[in-house]
């Protein structure tokens, strides 16, 4: 199934790393994925939720651990279900209760973490699991792939007909539900989605930065546009030139890809600052 | 029963639309917000919502559009007489919580709520026109382009108000905010919306501040405090015992003082 795109790599790009099939593979996940974290984060960065995002990633931790104990071959599969559960949980306490989002969202994600940690420690097997924590990109596989291709179509798809909605509720949600959306479910949808494309690249970006791909891009995108289209595209625009650019400078001075590219996007953000006031 | 609830609304607006509210209450937690409201609302009417702080008006109005949870009844009743209870409501609210930098403009918002295609894909010019026409009914067109966290209190007041009419609704909640408006916009505002409620023959409740404002625009006054304390003209609320109780003497006093000294005071009040 990528055996186009290896050969169109290869005829198209006469560098050395484009020999090495993990960088080819690497590139498409890279291709598919900082989109998705570029559109995403616009609404994170909107409805100031970067401390759930941050949340989340620690729930994914923690559905890892689960699926290790209980011997699935695949761990990320439980992550994705604990994970998808945990944001839903938080999302409703969150809209059913008077206390503050963050101390919701800080208590839950303690206790995530903490469940995690002892999970995973009480084999005495912690080492085998720390490259979640690190993550590494360029052990993506083919597999992988396609089911990172299926996400992204998913996440288009989605994108399309709650974006609206989303909005709104992001705007104000008296205001949504005046114009009759139905705002808890559309807020569960959106962090469903935030927690499946978390958890999923957790293992090829890492639990401690992966949030820093979501919120880097939009939080400099916001700095320098007037509206939602641009907003949009700019975020992605700058996710997807800090996720590949990353990838190279990470492959030519053998650092790790994930913290490279948010070293990009963090110095893009610095630059978007510059040119903040001519925006507002 | 549609007999039976004509006879209700019917009773005093005569074939007539009209909202009826039926011992609505609200509980958030063991707090009782809101304990047997019971409202009855006129369209061409501007029905102005007072009460102190806390008094459970913002309330009100989230638990009309079923943003809150409650108990009881909200009825609408159309001019053919048919019965609705989902009616249009518009609401402008109090104030918006969102993110001051967020890169979301007027059109967008307008664009969000009023069609179907994603925001982020683009626009028509079909779409952008129609903003364009319904910002000029408050005479804002210019704000359309403008980042909806760079708009001064009255200009995302008056943008809200395009919004909360475009499509008309059968309903229309406002939610004067408490600060972060000058009086010439407050002005402005309560002009405007005095004027929809003749243009559109809209039922309008307002929650409202501004005593003097209210005396001068609204067509009836409910004063609640948890539950309804009492409803009438301004002039009967206004002149009400009660009323003055819950807020204290001293704009009372001086409503008193300007009525002996003629209208021209009370402008300057």
């Amino acid at each position: 199934m990528l055996d186009f795109w290896y050969k169109l790599l290869d005829s198209a790009l006469p560098f050395q790393w484009v020999q090495y099939e993990f960088m080819k593979n690497a590139l498409l996940a890279i291709l598919l994925i900082t989109p998705l974290f570029g559109i995403l984060g616009t609404m994170i960065v909107s409805n100031k939720m970067a401390f759930f995002s941050d949340a989340l990633g620690h729930g994914a931790f923690t559905g890892i651990a689960i699926g290790a104990i209980t011997g699935l071959v695949r761990p990320v599969f439980s992550a994705v279900i604990f994970s998808v559960a945990f944001a839903l949980i938080i999302t409703v306490i969150k809209n059913k209760s008077r206390s503050s989002t963050d101390t919701t969202i800080g208590v839950f994600s303690s206790i995530a973490v903490a469940l995690g940690l002892v999970l995973i420690s009480f084999g005495g097997s912690f080492n085998k699991y720390s490259s979640y924590l690190i993550g590494d990109l360029l052990s993506i596989s083919q597999t992988e792939i396609v089911v990172l291709l299926f996400v992204f179509a998913a996440v288009v798809v989605l994108w399309l007909f709650i974006f609206n909605k989303l909005l709104m509720v992001s705007t104000n949600k008296s205001l949504a539900s005046s114009r009759g959306v139905k705002t808890l479910p559309v807020e569960m949808i959106f962090t469903s989605m935030v927690a499946v494309i978390v958890t999923i690249s957790i293992q090829w970006v890492g639990l401690l930065i992966i949030n820093s791909l979501l919120v880097l891009p939009a939080a400099a995108a916001r700095n320098i546009t007037g509206n939602v289209r641009k907003y949009t595209f700019t975020a992605v625009i700058i996710s997807a030139f800090s996720g590949l650019s990353g990838l190279l400078a990470s492959y030519y001075m053998n650092t790790a890809t994930g913290a490279t590219i948010v070293l990009i996007s963090g110095i893009i953000f610095f630059i978007s600052l510059v040119f903040k006031n001519k925006f507002n | 029963m549609e007999t039976e609830q004509e006879n209700i609304c019917g009773g005093s607006c005569s074939g007539l639309c009209c909202t009826k509210i039926e011992n609505l209450s609200v509980t958030i937690g063991s707090t009782k917000i809101l304990e047997n409201i019971n409202i009855h609302i006129h369209c061409g009417e501007l029905t102005a919502l007072i009460g102190p702080n806390g008094a459970g008006k913002s309330t009100l109005l989230k638990a009309m559009l079923g943003d809150i949870k409650h108990t009881g009844k909200l009825q609408f009743l159309d001019e053919k007489g048919k019965h609705n209870d989902n009616p249009l409501i518009g609401y402008v609210p109090q104030n918006l919580n969102f993110d001051r930098g967020t890169p979301t403009s007027v059109f967008d918002l307008f664009a969000a709520c009023n069609t179907r295609m994603p925001v982020w894909l683009g626009s028509t010019k079909k779409s952008r026109n129609k903003v364009r026409e319904s910002l000029a009914s408050v005479k804002a067109e210019h704000l359309i382009d403008k980042r909806i966290g760079a708009l001064s209190g009255g200009e995302l007041q008056r943008a809200l108000l395009a919004l909360a009419l475009d499509p008309v609704p059968d309903l229309l909640l406002l939610d004067e905010p408490v600060s972060g408006i000058d009086q010439n916009g407050l002005e402005l505002f309560y002009d405007t919306v005095s004027h929809l409620r003749r243009d559109y023959d809209l039922s309008i409740i307002l929650v409202s501040h501004d005593f003097d404002l209210v005396e001068k625009y609204a067509d009836r006054v409910i004063l609640i405090n948890g539950t309804v304390i009492s409803s009438g003209t301004p002039a009967e609320v206004f002149g009400n015992k009660e009323t003055s109780k819950i807020f204290g003497m001293s704009w009372f006093n001086n409503r008193a003082v300007c009525e002996k000294d003629g209208g021209g005071a009370a402008d300057n009040a």
